[in-house]
């Protein structure tokens, strides 16, 4: 701590570092706990909730169908897809207990005043899995924030985090930065939720090297990881592979930050993929795109340059959810190589070679169908047609870093574990910052958002048991 | 795909943000604007119209939109459906060069009709017969003393003749730019109408500037909307009397046309006011500012038609009668003349998108448009 800071009068029962839905479902628990409750938000009030803002769906099990959900989703399906996903890398107590209190999480959420519809148009395989937000993540937040507010919820935006002292794994203060004013925050309990380092792309460097300068941010530009850092640094147990994280393909076009869900491209399954020497380099039709879609990310992450093309032609121009950017479009395939400045010799060879190595099939999107290849490395396995109807398509895409896994590690009451292994008496966290626990690897959609309402709801509930005691 | 440009900068605009939306989707379950703009994959001019008459500016999608300024992407739906709606009247309007007189000086063109009707018509009284104007009459007939039956019966009717083509012309253009619809899409759309159904984007309440709020342009919506009807059913069984039973007004205060319109007018006066008041509470980034003067003007010639009327009910039997009837005549003349121009037409093109949506969801077409 500075001398120089000033130090506010009050102690908060518990301080949450975050404006996500990890740190507002803290914030909602600790406040109906009885506890007084200061949320610390470093963006100013339009882009709070980071990447909750950007999101729609949750990931919850349930025993029946709903008025928004399609059928039942038990504790052990949801399990075992959790395990097929992570390839077994997950705690498997923590997770068993996450999936256990996602039951509740439902009802709990729409406590809050969020309310649920039927899976969106073009998401019907997600219909009985993931309830979806009414008016998308932005909606879901607004109700939290009015919720909190009303109950007694302070909330200050524009205020950084930029210091916490820690003694023996126990919280004092905090550092808060706003405007030009730094001043000393006092609070019995301390939860994280203030995300993965996602956008900051420094320390993403430190892992990827020079690569990363080539990734595109989905989400918020906040997340930079500078609480994560603090906690670690203060002897915090990490979690979680720092390569790990949530990564797609996004449209190339993308902006660096926050380009959100629009330029996510979902057409991978009925074209080639390539990369900047028109070369395929991995099995397009592998399996169902949504179990399929998070791979991409890393796959074009390995690539030169960190480029690739999706190429299709006029038979799959419909066949997917449009996006933000029209496709790059040209009657050969020749002229197509010419618009998007690769080698024109080598990608007709490539579609040439592909076209040639297609075994007539049955076509349908709905199945893993038996249009594959023969005999061509990489093999495209399934809803491998010939691209020969013009006009010839193809989006440029590089990697899309949705969220990170590298955490602090958590037990069960969301309590966040030091290096000895024994639990911080008055720290806790939720949501990305910690969503190593549960994710090694892979990912299962809506399962983010699960981590930080379970995660969050706990931790603000246990914060303020501590702090009335 | 587009096989023309967007013919405006707000159809532009319109059409780059519904290429957002289509790509997110995520506002799909607040109104029929996103399902209807799903079945599509691009759209056309006429589509982007329709769109805009599917929006009433509940103002939820701003609220809940990931991307609304100061995001780079600047989407702001319920602004620019707002421009295009407006700009959708003028389109669509029969004739189309009256429309331009209408957009920019709606409320000075209604006035000045009204006052020149209501000069029109105390001129006429006086002339014939100065005393007439400013003397008491009752009982039966007692207004047809300042103007015959017959005349006053040519000048309304030709006025109420000329709206009732005029907005069928202008209904015609809307409907030519769809694929039309059947009884059953006619009744969804007339109950979803009724109920003002999509007002309150999904349920939330409609965005002010605190966030959601209860939904309070309903009532007074109701109000305005069925005053304006039963001001017409006092008109119409007023009209029915003096044909059909030879029965001249004015008529006793608890006879059928007076109850009528009397409680129309209440509800003219009440709820104009409500929206008026409503309207300026709303998220200003929402709104946009030109356009107040369209809806300010309809809105005002409601209020003075109950206004006038309610004052000549009260007054009928003193010397205030003549000038009083000729000002709400004038205000009538006036409001009719200028129904097809103004923001009036709303109400046509909103039921006519209803019916279109009804429609299009019962084929359950997915046409790349
Ligand atoms: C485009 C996109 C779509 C997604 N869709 C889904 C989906 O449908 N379902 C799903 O489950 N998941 C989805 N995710 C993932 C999901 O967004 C995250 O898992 C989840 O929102 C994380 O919640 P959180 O509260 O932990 O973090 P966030 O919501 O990101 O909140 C972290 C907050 O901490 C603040 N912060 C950071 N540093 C500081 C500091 N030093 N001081 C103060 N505040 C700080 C940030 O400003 C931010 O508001 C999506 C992500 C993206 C990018
Ligand atoms: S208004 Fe915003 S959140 Fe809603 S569908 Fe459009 S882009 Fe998505
Ligand atoms: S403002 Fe309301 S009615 Fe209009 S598009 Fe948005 S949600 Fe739909």
């Amino acid at each position: 701590m500075t001398e120089s800071d000033e130090e506010e009068e009050r102690l908060y029962d518990v301080l949450v570092v975050g404006g996500g839905n990890a740190a507002l479902c803290a914030a909602i628990a600790a406040c109906r706990g009885g506890a007084s409750v200061l949320v610390l938000e470093a963006a100013p009030k339009f882009y709070r909730g980071g990447n909750t803002r950007h999101t729609r769906n949750m990931r919850c099990a349930h025993d029946t169908a709903t008025d928004t959900l399609t059928g039942p989703y038990t504790e052990d399906e949801f399990w075992t897809d959790l395990h097929q996903v992570t390839g077994g890398q997950t705690d498997e107590d923590l997770a068993r207990h996450m999936i256990a209190e996602s039951k509740e999480m439902l009802g709990w959420i729409a406590e809050q005043g969020v309310r649920f519809q039927p899976s969106l148009g073009g998401t019907l395989s997600l219909g009985r899995t993931n309830s979806f937000f009414l008016g998308g993540g932005r909606a879901m937040l607004n109700a939290l924030y009015r919720t909190g507010e009303k109950l007694g919820v302070e909330v200050r935006y524009e205020s950084e985090l930029v210091g916490i002292d820690i003694r023996d794994g126990m919280f004092l203060a905090a550092r808060v930065k706003r405007g030009d004013r730094t001043t000393k925050i006092r609070a019995k309990t301390f939860v994280a939720a203030a995300g993965g380092f996602e956008a900051n792309i420094e320390w993403l460097k430190q892992y990827w090297g020079d690569t990363a300068d080539n990734f595109l941010i989905r989400g918020t530009p906040y997340n930079r990881g500078t609480v994560l850092k603090m906690l670690l640094d203060a002897g915090a147990h990490p979690v979680g592979d720092p390569t790990q994280c949530h990564a797609v393909a996004i449209d190339a076009r993308a902006p660096k930050f926050d380009g959100g869900i629009i330029t996510r491209l979902d057409c991978v399954v009925f074209g080639i993929v390539v990369n900047k020497h028109a070369q395929r380099f991995y099995d397009e039709g592998e399996d169902f795109w949504p179990k399929r879609y998070a791979v991409w990310g890393r796959l074009v992450a390995a690539q030169p340059d960190q480029i690739a093309y999706i190429l299709f032609d006029k038979n799959a121009s419909t066949l997917f959810m449009p996006s933000l950017f029209p496709a790059i479009e040209a009657p050969t395939i020749g002229e197509l190589a010419a618009k998007l400045g690769l080698d024109a010799a080598a990608l007709e060879k490539t579609v040439r070679d592909f076209n040639a190595s297609v075994r007539p099939g049955t076509f349908d999107p709905t199945m893993l169908d038996d249009c594959r290849t023969h005999a061509l490395e990489p093999p495209k396995s399934h809803w491998a047609r010939a691209l020969e109807t013009p006009p010839y398509f193809a989006y440029p895409v590089r990697p899309g870093i949705t969220f990170t896994y590298l955490g602090t590690k958590v037990d069960r009451n969301a309590r966040i574990l030091m290096q000895d292994g024994k639990p911080s008496s008055n720290m806790f966290a939720a949501g990305e910052i910690m969503a190593g626990n549960v994710l090694g690897k892979g990912y299962a959609a809506g399962i983010g958002m699960t981590i930080g309402s379970v995660f969050g709801r706990i931790a603000g509930r246990e914060a303020a048991k501590r702090a009335n005691n | 795909m587009r096989t023309t440009e967007p013919a405006t900068p707000a159809l532009a605009e319109a059409d780059r943000l519904m290429t957002v939306c289509n790509s997110c989707r995520y506002c799909e379950g607040l109104c029929a604007v996103f399902p209807a703009m799903e079945m599509r994959r691009s759209f056309t001019d006429g589509d982007l119209r329709y769109f805009a008459n599917l929006c009433h500016g509940c103002g939820a999608c701003y609220d809940d939109c990931q991307f609304a300024p100061p995001h780079e992407f600047d989407v702001n739906v319920p602004k620019v459906l707002a421009q295009l709606r407006a700009e959708s009247y003028a389109h669509y309007a029969w004739p189309r060069a009256t429309s331009r007189l209408f957009e920019r000086n709606g409320l000075t063109v209604a006035l000045a009709a009204s006052l020149s009707v209501a000069v029109f018509v105390a001129g006429f009284a006086a002339w014939t017969d100065p005393s007439v104007l400013f003397g008491v009459h009752t009982g039966p007939g007692a207004f047809y003393r300042l103007m015959p039956h017959n005349t006053m019966v040519a000048i309304f009717g030709g006025v109420f003749l000329y709206a009732i083509l005029a907005l069928a012309m202008g209904l015609r253009a809307f409907w030519r730019e769809g694929k039309g619809a059947d009884v059953a899409a006619h009744a969804v759309a007339a109950h979803d109408a009724a109920r003002l159904r999509y007002l309150d984007g999904g349920g939330a309440g409609c965005s002010d500037s605190d966030g959601p709020a209860p939904d309070r342009r309903r009532p007074f919506h109701h109000l305005t909307f069925y005053g304006f009807l039963l001001c017409l059913a006092a008109t119409s069984v007023a009209t029915l009397y003096h044909y059909l039973l030879g029965r001249e007004a004015p008529y006793p205060w608890y006879d059928l046309p007076v109850l009528l319109g009397t409680a129309g007018g209440i509800g003219l006066l009440v709820g104009p006011i409500g929206l008026l008041r409503e309207k300026a509470k709303r998220a200003a980034a929402t709104r946009v500012p030109q356009l107040r003067g369209m809806e300010a003007a309809f809105i005002a010639m409601l209020f003075l038609t109950s206004l006038t009327g309610l004052a000549l009910l009260a007054l009928r039997e003193t010397a205030a009668m003549g000038l009083l009837l000729a000002a709400h005549l004038g205000v009538v003349f006036g409001l009719f003349l200028t129904l097809p121009y103004g923001k009036f037409v709303h109400g046509l093109y909103r039921y006519a998108a209803l019916a279109r949506y009804a429609q299009e969801r019962k084929a359950g077409r997915s046409a790349d448009g």
